[in-house]
């Protein structure tokens, strides 16, 4: 019982990175059909951002607004930069792109920075843990968990009360009929990237917080389980990307924590083929999206 | 004076003209038709006059600025708006969430006013507020369809096969909104596959086919031309 509620504190924990980028990705995804896969690119930059502030004696609680800033920045370049130019095009042209804009980016880190690995220091209190009862948590799980609760619910309302959610959820579901009713396709799409980008800069806070290093390709794994993730929960789907995110996290450390010690290096293997499990089944994720009526 | 002016605008899909040099005039607080068999062009006109379907050639001039070519955003702020073709509605949003979003040039309090106005005018949608609008029947989504349109005030509303679909009770309901609406002092455009209902509310109507306009009256006017209007119209005028 003990170690169940650790482990499921544990996989929320881990599942909250999962869900706040899948939920970016899925944000993109509605606007743009693009399953971005230069969002590993936001927590690159933010990994250096965080490298160059603390190195330059910045404290962590200075540095988080700085990689957030860094994060947000960024995405709405890439939209600048590369996606509006393909706006409209196929899917293959836009799903190129990000790949493309991927690679160069890692590219320029290698030539202008360096490859190497670079390390920063951890706060102190990453390591700490409460003991409730006789459950002992990480008291990194638990904040994680806290602001995320806090920025989903935030997600929550400006999607679901504010008129640039309302604006964003019609785009997404019609985006001529959106520009028919006088939706502002330019500032619809800067502020999806701009939501992307702030919800990829809190998760790369608590994803370098726990690495305490940064890399050219540093952003590719989270980005692709933020992907995964997404595709779990139902591509399009905002709940569906949050849900697809926990239900990662969870799987994937109740995996490493069951699985006998020499199979644990298959548990990304095996979460494969779950997830290869799940598509048989619901071919659409856990969520499936109705997409506008097109007679 | 006329509040909206096509000249020679032509439509391409590819390599195919789908609207030939199409010349229209529509006066302010006049309810004009566009009418015509399937494939004749009407939709391709209104798109291309709305924004959604850039023209190939010619000229769009709404209230004396050319707009051709222009952003449906940007049009829907100086006061034209469509209500598409198939209505595309947001079904996964609720009747007041695509009323918002009609309303969302508009700042917030003129906004909620009209919600209220609307919500009086059509209170089939207003016992259906919070119902996500891929649950309305068909009348109900185009009555949204339209009243959407209506949030931005437009003050030339295009409408396109406003009554497709519809069992014939709702077809009176939509032709009766039409007319209060121009009754109102909105200028109208309206495309329609049943000639003969347009033809008798509306001042004027062009006939379509093969994507050119093959000719334009009065409604007396066209329906006096007898089996040569048939023969325009495809039959069932």
């Amino acid at each position: 019982m003990t170690e169940l509620v650790q482990q499921l504190v544990d996989g929320l924990g881990r599942g909250s990175e999962y869900a706040l980028i899948a939920l970016g990705i899925a944000v993109m995804f509605g606007v743009m059909h693009l399953v971005n896969f230069a969002y590993g690119v936001l927590i690159t930059v933010s990994g250096y951002a965080a490298f160059y502030v603390l190195d330059a004696g910045w404290s962590w609680w200075a540095a988080i607004p700085a990689i957030i800033g860094a994060s947000v920045a960024t995405s709405l370049v890439t939209e600048l930069v590369a996606f509006r130019r393909v706006r409209g095009a196929d899917d293959a042209t836009m799903l190129l792109t990000s790949f493309g804009l991927f690679f160069v980016v890692s590219a320029l880190f290698v030539m202008y920075v360096g490859p190497n690995v670079k390390n920063f220091e951890r706060p102190s209190w990453v390591t700490n843990t409460v003991t409730v009862g006789s459950i002992r948590l990480e008291v990194f799980d638990l904040t994680t968990l806290g602001v995320t609760a806090v920025t989903l619910a935030g997600t929550a309302f400006l999607v679901r009360r504010t008129m640039f959610g309302i604006s964003l959820r019609a785009a997404a579901a019609d985006f001529d009929a959106a520009r028919l009713m006088g939706v502002r396709s330019n500032r619809v799409i800067q502020g999806a990237f701009a939501l992307a980008g702030l919800l990829a800069g809190i998760a790369s806070v608590f994803i370098l917080m726990r690495a305490g290093r940064t890399s050219p390709t540093f952003g590719e794994t989270a980005m692709l389980k933020g992907i995964l993730a997404a595709l779990i929960g139902g591509l399009g789907s905002l709940s569906g990307a949050v849900i697809g995110g926990f239900t990662l996290g969870l799987v994937e450390v109740f995996l490493i924590a069951r699985l006998p010690d020499d199979l644990v290096g298959l548990t990304n293997g095996i979460v494969f083929v779950l997830i290869a499990l799940l598509f048989i089944f619901r071919p659409g994720g856990i969520v499936s999206v109705r997409h506008a009526e097109r007679v | 004076m006329a509040l909206l002016e096509v000249e020679d605008l032509s439509c391409r899909y590819g390599s195919i003209t789908a609207v030939r040099d199409v010349d229209l005039v529509v006066d302010a607080g006049e309810l004009i038709g566009l009418i015509g068999p399937n494939g004749a062009g009407k939709t391709t006109t209104l798109n291309g006059i709305a924004g959604l379907h850039p023209p190939a050639a010619g000229r769009v001039v709404f209230d004396g600025a050319d707009i051709t070519g222009a952003a449906p955003d940007a049009l829907l702020r100086s006061g034209l708006a469509l209500v598409p073709e198939h209505r595309r509605i947001f079904v996964d949003l609720t009747v007041e969430e695509n009323l918002k979003v009609g309303g969302v040039t508009a700042d917030r309090r003129t906004r909620e006013q009209r919600l209220d106005e609307l919500g009086e005018r059509f209170p089939v949608l207003r016992a259906k507020w919070t119902t996500h609008a891929g649950y309305l029947s068909g009348g109900e989504a185009q009555q949204l369809a339209v009243a959407r349109a209506l949030m931005s005030s437009p003050r030339l509303l295009l409408m396109d096969e406003p009554t497709l679909g519809l069992a014939p009770t709702l077809v009176d309901t939509i032709f009766e909104l039409v007319v209060a609406l121009r009754d109102a002092g909105t200028t109208l455009l309206v495309v329609e596959q049943n000639a003969s209902r347009l033809l008798e509310i509306a001042d004027r109507a062009y006939v379509m086919r093969t994507g050119e306009v093959a000719t334009s009256g009065t409604g007396a006017e066209l329906l006096a031309q007898g089996d040569l209007f048939e023969s325009y119209v495809g039959g069932g005028a």
